[in-house]
């Protein structure tokens, strides 16, 4: 199944799209714009409505989803994205609003933001939101620069971000990001922050310590109580990454575990839809004694009536040109509303339960290092297949035959071979009984013949493309051959 | 419990009798007792599809809406007309339920899609290359500057303030954090003060940054600019608007080392702000220094044309302290919004569109020009946006509300020197008879 580049389908002539007629006089733009700023040629295929249409949608059958199919991706959280926050998100009197309109004209608006921070306030026990940052990176960002701003205004002397060895990908890019050296943490064998290397650590010009709770391995560090404790005895900050939320809604919160700035994946644990890698959005939520530091603007209420207040003088500035993703918040609000406290609850609840169903269902057939109740997510090692020759990577190969996606693989970095599974609530004992006798099925056939993994995928569009010519031979631009 | 929950009571049994738990609570128990939240959140309880949807429809209908108003706001983002199959392919699950192409094998769709967007980018800029997307247009300038810092080794900056004053601010943030000097130049007659840019430039510049039309709507000789920044060894980022485009030069072709923009004006609904997509593309030296994610085109072990990420050295993978950047996902999902733009528009279309926007916008100055008491502080060339002066413009912007019209952007609280100014935009969206409404309106107004 191949399908042919846009450009190949271009026949000059063809019209996807007709404007209304031109009903003002007309006006040459050479009379207007010196010639050397005007446009002399445009490459841009031409196609019909239907070419178009037929084009998109023969392209999205190239992809797994999760309408299509099982998405057991660890720390993603591929949940259901329910439909009828896709309706809600495009009611006119929210697509169809300009960011530049007056305060009293979006009242509506600016309610449903101040509402969705309230609830993410008490889901999270912080007290102040800012829901501008666009994706987890960027609330981390953020929180990251709240934390400098909070010690530069105290003129703490703070250089060292501290992160553990199973730390998301992106923390340590974030901390270099606002000029704060990284310094990680180990692991203990319970798979949770080793107290005494954070001791050891624990210095003067530490800014603060960045964890998630249940970690990347899907624990609890129970120990967070003494973590925080010893974080903020030399006045350092304790940061949550929230990719990891869905494990804990209801059941405690950041808030209450002593953090002080939290981001949140709403693209995760509030079932607004990835969309193929963006839009997201990552609010970030701090304590009070962080709040003035927040981005501009703030959404004020006062006697029910919403206004914008732009200016704070301790404000770290703005992160994104508008007050945020407005639509993925509006579908991010939808869902809690719907789920309401009981039900949101209740999906970590259930999210915590298939996750735990699944890992003791396959521990029987692959190697689990950290062999105790897991949070939302698990991590199994493909380490005891080696000798077959076969790697992880071949296991998550081979599941995309039986029309699975596969889990994380190689993360987190201090399991060997690993491979993260998280399969969300949203799914039947059915769905993840059919996963787990695949997977069976898969460590079988490593044994018994590993050219069916080595070799796979064989049923999927394309198979195993070659990655090394990509890059040194660089294609990313039709008009420009390598 | 919400029907999102799939498990029937028989099931949850089964499950906590594999696990060897009585209860799913037991599963939390290492949640030590005094970090537990033994009470209720304070979130009204769940309710039904049909209720949510009442609540949040009535609370939508409080907002005042483009389509039942006439809206010549821009400053950004802009009204223009959204062919109507774009949303059909946007809702189609294969797409917006999927995630990052991890495993490329059954993301074809997703990369294929993301390639195309990124050719049409390239073509429309008239640049060598371009990632997959970033946030919006504020945050891809955030990164076109630390381009231009890596690139050069320097950690000087120049904005001219006719750049959206939006962009300003996110800039000075975060790149400021990252210890940027930031140097603002005022303009002159609403473009840049070519003698005060001569002045600024050094050896320790990396780069000038100017949009193009600029904030006003003016046409900046983005060619001088960069000729300019060339000669100091520094990078000129040329944030443009892509509609502009379609009828103007390609930055590429005037000079520019890195194009940059907010793509929402190629068929992405206004909502309220967001989701946007900021599109970055450059000059080949730059490719290694691009953030964020790429797409490549290559073969399968068959032979088969297939598509995967590329050039991914940084952030989530290895030396990840040492990227420069933290961005690691995309806007796929927008960035396939304005690629199904494009394609149904095609070069023919797109360049109607900028037609259309340029001479309504010219109909209307005319128009305006027969206003008394309203002048037109900056004589420059301009596409589809234009700053005029009135007499009290907050309360006129005020009464021209309750005439349904969104009039413009008042613009003393960015530019204290201009008081009364307000900027208005015309997309191809207007009627004449919706001008010529505003022209009458405006007139009564001033009387």
């Amino acid at each position: 199944m191949t399908e042919p580049l846009l450009f190949e389908l271009d026949k000059k002539g063809r019209r996807g799209y007709a404007l209304p007629k031109l009903d003002v006089p007309t006006v040459d733009p050479a009379d207007h714009i010196p010639t050397k700023f005007l446009r002399k040629q445009l490459n841009m295929p031409s196609l019909s409505e239907l070419e178009t249409v037929r084009h998109f949608t023969r392209l999205s059958r190239m992809n797994h989803s999760v309408d299509v199919g099982f998405y057991p991706l660890g720390s993603c959280t591929m949940k259901y994205n329910p439909k009828v926050n896709e309706n809600i998100a495009r009611l006119p009197g929210f697509a169809n609003i300009h960011p530049h309109q007056n305060a009293n004209s979006v009242q509506g608006a600016l309610k449903l933001l101040k509402t969705t921070e309230k609830y993410l306030a008490e889901l999270t026990g912080m007290d102040a939101i800012t829901l501008q940052p666009a994706a987890g990176a960027h609330g981390e960002l953020t929180g990251l620069l709240i934390i400098k701003a909070y010690h530069n205004k105290k003129g703490n002397n703070k250089k060292k971000i501290l992160i553990p060895d199973s730390g998301h990908g992106t923390n340590p890019a974030s901390c270099t990001m606002v000029g704060y050296e990284v310094v990680n943490i180990k692991s203990d064998n319970r798979g949770c922050i080793d107290i005494e290397d954070l001791k050891a650590n624990i210095t003067q010009d530490v800014a603060g310590l960045m964890i998630t709770n249940p970690n990347t391995l899907g624990l609890f560090d129970e120990n967070i109580g003494e973590l925080a404790s010893l974080v903020h005895s030399v006045d350092g900050l304790l940061y949550y990454d929230g990719a990891n939320f869905n494990a804990i809604m209801g059941w405690t919160r950041p808030g209450d575990m002593g953090f002080d700035v939290v981001h949140l994946n709403l693209h995760k644990t509030f079932s607004t839809p990835h969309g193929g890698g963006g839009p997201g959005s990552g609010p970030v939520g701090v304590k009070a004694h962080l709040k003035e530091f927040l981005p501009t603007p703030f959404i004020i209420e006062e006697n029910n009536t919403y206004s914008l207040k732009n200016e704070n003088d301790d404000t770290i500035g703005a992160v994104l040109g508008s007050l945020g993703n407005f639509s993925v918040i509006v579908k991010a609000l939808a869902y809690m509303m719907y789920n309401g406290k009981e039900g949101l609850k209740a999906a970590s609840a259930y999210a915590v339960l298939n996750a735990n169903y699944m890992m003791k269902k396959l521990k029987d057939t692959y190697y689990v290092p950290y062999d105790r109740f897991c949070k939302h997510e698990f991590v199994i090692s493909g380490k005891t297949f080696a000798k077959h020759g076969v790697k992880t990577l071949d296991i998550a190969k081979r599941l995309l035959d039986f029309g699975y996606h596969s889990p994380t693989i190689y993360f987190p970095l201090i399991v060997e071979e690993a491979m993260m599974f998280e399969p969300t609530e949203t799914e039947s004992k059915d769905t993840l009984d059919g996963f787990i006798d695949v997977m069976e099925k898969i460590a079988k056939e490593a044994v018994e013949n590993s050219d069916l993994l080595k070799n796979a995928p064989v049923t999927t569009p394309v198979r195993r493309l070659d990655e090394a010519t990509a890059a040194r031979k660089p294609d990313i631009n039709f008009y420009q051959k390598p | 419990m919400s029907t999102y929950i799939p498990h029937t009571s028989t099931e949850l049994q089964e499950m906590l009798n594999v696990i060897g738990v009585k209860t799913i609570d037991e599963l939390f128990a290492e949640i030590p007792n005094n970090l537990r939240l033994n009470k209720d959140l304070d979130i009204p309880c769940g309710m039904s599809e049909l209720e949510m949807t009442r609540e949040l429809t009535s609370l939508s209908e409080i907002n005042k809406t483009v389509d039942k108003n006439v809206c010549f706001l821009g400053g950004g983002a802009y009204d223009h007309i959204i062919p109507a199959a774009i949303d059909h392919l946007l809702l189609r699950g294969d797409f917006f339920t999927a995630y990052t192409p991890y495993q490329p094998e059954v993301s074809q769709g997703t990369l294929q899609c993301i390639y195309e967007y990124q050719s049409l980018i390239c073509s429309l800029t008239g640049m060598d290359q371009t990632n997959a997307s970033l946030y919006e247009g504020a945050t891809a300038n955030v990164e076109a500057i630390k381009m231009a810092e890596a690139q050069t080794g320097r950690k000087k900056v120049i904005l001219l303030d006719t750049i959206n004053p939006a962009y300003r601010k996110v800039i000075k943030t975060i790149n400021g954090a990252q210890d940027t000097e930031i140097i603002t130049l005022s303009f002159e007659d609403g473009v840049c003060d070519v003698t005060k840019l001569a002045r600024a430039i050094d050896d320790k510049t990396a780069a000038v940054l100017v949009q193009y039309p600029n904030f006003f709507g003016c046409l900046e000789d983005i060619e001088n600019i960069a000729k300019m920044a060339h000669e100091a060894g520094a990078l000129c980022i040329v944030c443009a608007n892509p509609i502009a485009l379609a009828i103007l030069e390609a930055p590429g072709n005037l000079g520019a080392d890195i194009v940059t923009g907010e793509g929402q004006p190629l068929g992405v609904p206004l909502s309220f702000g967001g989701p946007y997509i900021g599109f970055l593309a450059a000059k080949k030296a730059l490719l290694r220094k691009m953030p964020g994610r790429i797409v490549g085109k290559t073969l399968d072990i068959d032979g088969k044309q297939g598509f995967v990420l590329t050039l991914q050295a940084r952030e989530q993978h290895i030396r990840r302290e040492k990227a420069g950047s933290n961005i690691c996902s995309n806007q796929a999902l927008v960035a396939l919004n304005t690629t199904i733009y494009m394609s149904l528009m095609g070069a023919e279309g797109l360049k109607e569109v900028a037609l259309h926007c340029f001479q309504k916008a010219h109909y209307m100055k005319s128009e305006l020009a027969k206003i008394e008491k309203l002048t037109v502080p900056f004589t420059s060339s301009f596409f589809h946006e234009m700053v005029i002066k009135v007499p009290n413009a907050d309360s006129v912007l005020k009464r021209m509300e309750e005439k349904g019209i969104f009039a413009g952007i008042a613009l003393e609280k960015y530019y204290p020197n201009l008081k009364d100014c307000i900027l208005l935009a015309v997309t191809e969206k207007r009627t004449k008879s919706e001008i010529d409404d505003y022209c009458k309106y405006l007139g009564e107004a001033l009387k």
